[in-house]
C-alpha cells in the first residue's frame, strides 16, 4: 500500500500530507512547553524569593549555546535549500553540520550540568533548579530526537534522493520545522533561564 | 524542477543569510541589557519583547510562514489561542483572594 501526498500537495489542502502532520504535532508542542513556561510564571510569582538567572548560570556558554542552536537552524535551512537546488553534495555538508552544532549544544549542556552537579545543584535544591533542569532536560531530549532523525536522513535515509527525490526534500523540510521549533523554544528558554 | 523555482530558492538564500545576521546581533543586545539589571518589570518586557523578535524571525522565515496555506495558519491561530489562555492561567491564583 502507498502512502497517499508524500510528494504531491493534497488539492483540499495545498499540503503534503507530512507538512500538516508536522505542524499538528508542533501544536502539541506549543502546548507541552506552554504548560510547563505557565508553570514556571506561577512558580516564580508565587515564590517569596526567587534567584536572578544571571547569579546562578553560566552566562557565556548559555549565550554560546544560543548562537550555536541559531547557527545550527540556518544549516538546517541550508541542507533544505540545496536539495531544492538539486545540490545533493552541499546538502551532505549543511545537515553534516547541523548534527555537529546540536552535538556541540549537548556537550556544552553536559559541562554546564556537570558544574552544576559539583556545585550541590539538583532537582531538589530548590524551586528554581527544579524548573530549570524540567525545562532545559526536556529541551535537549527534543535536541537528541532531532539528532537522531537528522543523522538518519544525513546517512542511510539519504539513498531516497535518488529513487524519490521530491519526497526526500519534504522529508528534511518536515524534519527541518521540527528543529527550527526546538531552536525556537531555546530562544525563550534562554532569557527565562539565565538572564532574568 | 524550473529554472525560476531555483532562481527563488537562491533569493532565499540571501534572506536566511540576513536573518541570521539579525538573530546573532539580537542575541548580542539581549545578553547585554541583562548587563544593566534593570528591574524585574522592565527586565521581562524587555527580554520577553527581544524573544518575540528573534521568534517571528525563525517562524517566518526559517519555517516559512511568511507564505504558508490558510490551514496551517488556521492550526497556529487555535494554537495560539489556547497558549494565551495557558499563559495566563497563573492569573486565577488571584481569584482565590477576589472569591473570598
Amino acid at each position: 500500500m502507498n502512502i497517499p501526498y508524500t510528494a504531491t500537495a493534497r488539492p483540499d489542502t495545498g499540503l503534503y500530507n507530512a507538512k500538516l502532520g508536522i505542524w499538528l504535532f508542533l501544536a502539541s508542542e506549543v502546548m507541552l512547553f506552554g504548560a510547563l513556561f505557565s508553570s514556571y510564571v506561577l512558580l516564580r510569582v508565587g515564590a517569596p524569593s526567587w534567584p536572578h538567572g544571571y547569579e546562578m548560570m553560566n552566562i557565556p556558554l548559555g549565550t554560546a549555546n544560543t548562537i550555536i542552536l541559531i547557527g545550527s537552524s540556518v544549516t538546517m535551512v541550508m541542507s533544505w535549500a540545496s536539495l531544492m537546488m538539486k545540490q545533493f553534495s552541499k546538502y551532505k555538508l549543511y545537515m553534516g553540520l547541523t548534527i555537529l552544532l546540536a552535538v556541540l549544544f549537548l556537550v556544552n549542556k553536559y559541562f554546564e550540568y556537570s558544574a552544576e552537579f559539583h556545585h550541590g545543584r539538583f532537582p531538589s535544591t530548590s524551586t528554581y533548579f527544579a524548573i530549570y533542569y524540567t525545562l532545559t532536560g526536556l529541551h535537549g531530549l527534543h535536541i537528541l530526537g532531532g539528532i537522531i532523525v537528522n543523522s538518519y536522513l544525513w546517512g542511510p535515509g539519504a539513498k531516497m534522493w535518488k529513487t524519490d527525490p521530491q519526497r526526500f526534500t519534504n522529508r528534511v523540510e518536515v524534519a527541518g520545522l521540527y528543529w527550527h521549533f526546538v531552536d525556537l523554544v531555546w530562544i525563550f528558554l534562554f532569557p527565562t533561564l539565565y538572564l532574568l | 524542477m524550473d529554472s525560476a523555482h531555483v532562481e527563488e530558492v537562491k533569493k532565499s538564500v540571501r534572506t536566511y543569510i540576513i536573518v541570521f545576521v539579525a538573530l546573532m546581533a539580537l542575541t548580542v543586545i539581549t545578553v547585554a541589557i541583562s548587563t544593566l539589571h534593570l528591574n524585574v518589570a522592565a527586565a521581562v518586557t524587555v527580554a520577553l519583547i527581544v524573544a518575540a523578535i528573534k521568534g517571528s524571525l525563525v517562524a517566518g522565515f526559517f519555517m516559512h510562514l511568511i507564505s504558508e496555506r490558510k490551514l496551517i495558519y488556521a492550526t497556529l491561530i487555535l494554537t495560539a489561542v489556547f497558549f494565551i489562555f495557558l499563559m495566563f492561567l497563573p492569573v486565577s491564583t488571584y481569584l482565590d483572594s477576589v472569591v473570598k
